[in-house]
């Protein structure tokens, strides 16, 4: 699906040639440590940033050409993100399904971001009221609410207390199993130890190690991924 | 201490940013520059009028005035400069504005035989008006003060020679009629300091407006630019389904609409105040020809609607470049200048009367044009008022091009301290252990 991808600010390459395939219905995780070019390879697929270089094609649509096509299909959470204060939760979702359905559909949609959202009766709340996670959770569910076809989500669980970051994870799982092919980011080896189908390892801007978790384990002869991680960075 | 100096360090580095010390350098050249016109016309004023004098009486007490008007005063400066002595006042009328001067003085046949009989003697001032700014009518009071000069010395002579004139007429011994030529138009019984008087209230507010709903209108757009950086909206926006084209004109639709309502509201504030104005000072140009007709109302409804246009325009693209709601203010003030910057000049001069360059200055603002508007209009000059609108299509289109395309960008996302990320990461990589 990418090949080859390349994003460049100014002399400075940030990834350096990417490349990867993610199957249709899987979770595929990106770890990497801090700076590794994640967040830039994710904005890149997400249509935000322009790829300097390589190519990459979502069901069939190609990421340059068809800009537009792509955003039809696909969802992406940034890691940082918010939503519009003044609106409430609900409000917020609704805005985003109008671009995406039109009149009863949105209400539908709407209302499955909700119960995504667990957010239950703080839904017609002020989103400034809300508290980081309670954010978090919202923006999540807005990002898989519409069914995306692909869903970018970048350090999904960030500011997320156990308990949220569990069903947030459960929503995760049962949204690929519902068609969505998920790409996520996480600094949380044991989250992407649940979630993740296969995984890719960034360092300084390029794929290192790709493979499913437990094949991963058994390469670096590791107890859990965490130890991955240390042993394949520091190599 | 080491802390407070931390403190005080930090907070002007970020006050003292291009945005906010630019605009204080422009407004300091504007001003600069603006002394050089007002000093301009202070030396004109300074100088003695240029005139032209039509004398269809050549009694003595005609000819005393008028040789008055020519001779130097008492310290043997020159009190006027007569371009045109002669008796065709069509003549007179085209060298005097040909010359650049201020009047043609026309002094009737029974400008003597009045005064002899107890009547004042009339004086025909035709003034040839330039514009309606308060630093262009400066001319005309010099020529009032040289015919009340005029008068003083004929006066002198009536007292002296003419003892049965009656001594209150021999010290008020004429009377001004005025008429006025201003862009073609001849007014007659108004002179042009009054025009400018009853003008001058349109001449401010409607700059005022204009100058209001920019920079509100304005700033609500870089502020919502801002507000999206700052909230961390943007990023989900830009990846939605919708045109680029779109996203720049729901934002610019959006503050057009809201900057419309407050013009319209503004108008009528206006609408009002001028009609209370205009029935205080009882003088109505619109017996003189001076008045706006419903395709001249749409022409600056136009105008105004395509300058505020440009201005959100320009404004967007200047609010693709704010970091967060902060700098999204500071980055508000150079629309601010560049909307005072017209205003500021046509209250002091009219554009027909200004330097080519800041004639041209002034044009590729696009704010200029519906504040000089109204004005041009009611003077029947459309030439200028459609080439500004003209200018401001293009200026609108040319800055929501810009807007769709730096939408497209990279630099909405990743913001305009490219150069210190970078050194950032090297830092970082710096500090990891080399492998
Ligand atoms: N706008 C930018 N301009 C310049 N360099 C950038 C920019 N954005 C990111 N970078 C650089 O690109 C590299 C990759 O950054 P990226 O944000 O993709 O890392 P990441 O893997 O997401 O890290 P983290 O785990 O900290 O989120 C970093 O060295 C970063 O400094
Ligand atoms: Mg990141």
């Amino acid at each position: 699906m990418a090949q080859d991808l390349v994003k460049s600010f100014g002399s400075f390459q940030a990834v350096k040639g990417v490349t990867f395939t993610v199957n249709e219905g899987e979770v595929f995780g990106l770890i990497g440590p801090n700076g590794a070019g994640k967040t830039t390879t994710m904005r890149m697929l997400s249509t935000l940033l322009q790829v300097t270089s390589g190519s990459a094609t979502i069901f069939g649509k190609d990421l340059i050409t068809e800009t537009d096509e792509v955003r039809k299909i696909i969802s992406y959470l940034p890691e940082e993100a918010g939503a519009y204060k003044n609106l409430t939760g609900r409000k917020y979702l609704e805005f985003i399904a109008r671009f995406f359905c039109q009149g009863e559909e949105v209400y539908d949609m709407v209302d499955h971001g909700i119960s995504l959202s667990n957010l239950s009766d703080r839904i017609d709340d002020k989103v400034d009221t809300y508290s980081k996670g309670m954010t978090r959770r919202l923006l999540v569910s807005r990002a898989l609410m519409f069914k995306p076809r692909l869903a970018i989500l970048d350090e999904l669980t960030s500011g997320l207390d156990v308990i949220s970051a569990q069903h947030v994870r459960k929503t995760v799982r049962d949204t690929a199993a519902n068609d969505t092919t998920i790409i996520v980011s996480s600094h949380n080896m044991l989250e992407v130890e649940l979630i993740c189908d296969r995984l890719a390892l960034i360092a300084d801007g390029r794929i290192i190690e790709l493979g499913t978790p437990s094949d991963l384990k058994e390469k670096f002869d590791a107890a859990n991924i965490e130890e991955v991680f240390v042993r394949a960075v520091s190599a | 201490m080491r802390s407070l100096s931390n403190i005080l360090g930090k907070e002007i580095r970020e006050l003292l940013t291009p945005a906010t010390v630019l605009p204080i350098i422009i407004l300091a050249i504007l001003f600069g520059s603006m002394g050089g016109i007002i000093g301009d016309v202070e030396g004109e004023a300074s100088k003695p009028p240029i005139i032209g004098i039509v004398q269809y009486d050549d009694g003595v007490l005609a000819s005393k005035f008028s040789d008055t008007l020519k001779e130097n005063d008492a310290i043997g400066n020159p009190r006027s400069e007569v371009v045109y002595a002669g008796n065709n006042i069509e003549e007179g009328l085209q060298k005097v504005s040909e010359a650049g001067g201020v009047a043609l003085l026309v002094i009737p046949e029974e400008f003597g035989s009045q005064i002899l009989s107890n009547s004042q003697g009339i004086i025909e001032v035709h003034w040839i008006m330039q514009g309606t700014g308060v630093l262009d009518t400066i001319s005309s009071t010099s020529l009032d003060f040289l015919i009340s000069g005029a008068n003083y010395e004929l006066s002198k002579y009536i007292l002296e020679n003419d003892g049965d004139v009656d001594v209150e007429l021999a010290l008020n011994p004429t009377v001004k009629v005025d008429t006025t030529t201003f862009k073609g138009k001849e007014m007659e019984g108004i002179s042009p300091s009054a025009i400018s008087a009853t003008l001058s209230s349109q001449n401010m507010l409607v700059p005022i407006i204009v100058l209001m709903v920019i920079i509100m209108a304005g700033s609500s757009i870089i502020a919502s630019m801002g507000l999206e950086k700052e909230n961390k909206t943007l990023e989900t926006l830009l990846t939605m389904p919708v045109k680029r084209s779109y996203i720049v004109l729901g934002k610019l639709g959006g503050a057009a609409v809201v900057g419309l309502l407050m013009a319209v509201i503004y108008m009528l504030g206006l609408g009002t105040y001028m009609g209370s104005l205009q029935g205080s000072t009882g003088l109505d140009l619109a017996n003189f020809g001076i008045k706006l007709e419903t395709i001249d109302l749409l022409l600056v409804g136009i105008s105004l609607f395509l300058s505020l246009l440009s201005g959100l325009g320009l404004c967007l693209v200047i609010g693709v470049f704010a970091r967060d709601f902060k700098s999204a203010q500071s980055l508000t003030m150079p629309i601010t200048f560049l909307a005072m910057i017209p205003m500021f000049v046509l209250m002091m001069k009219d554009f027909a009367t200004l330097p080519t360059a800041v004639q041209t200055g002034l044009f590729a603002i696009p704010f200029t044009h519906p504040m000089m508007a109204i004005n041009n209009l009611m003077f029947g000059d459309y030439t200028l008022v459609l080439a500004g609108i003209a200018y401001e299509a293009v200026f609108a289109a040319a800055m929501m091009g810009a807007a769709v395309i730096l939408f497209k960008k990279d630099i909405l996302v990743t913001g305009r301290r490219k150069r210190e990320k970078k050194k950032d990461s090297r830092a970082w990589s710096l500090a990891r252990p080399r492998r």
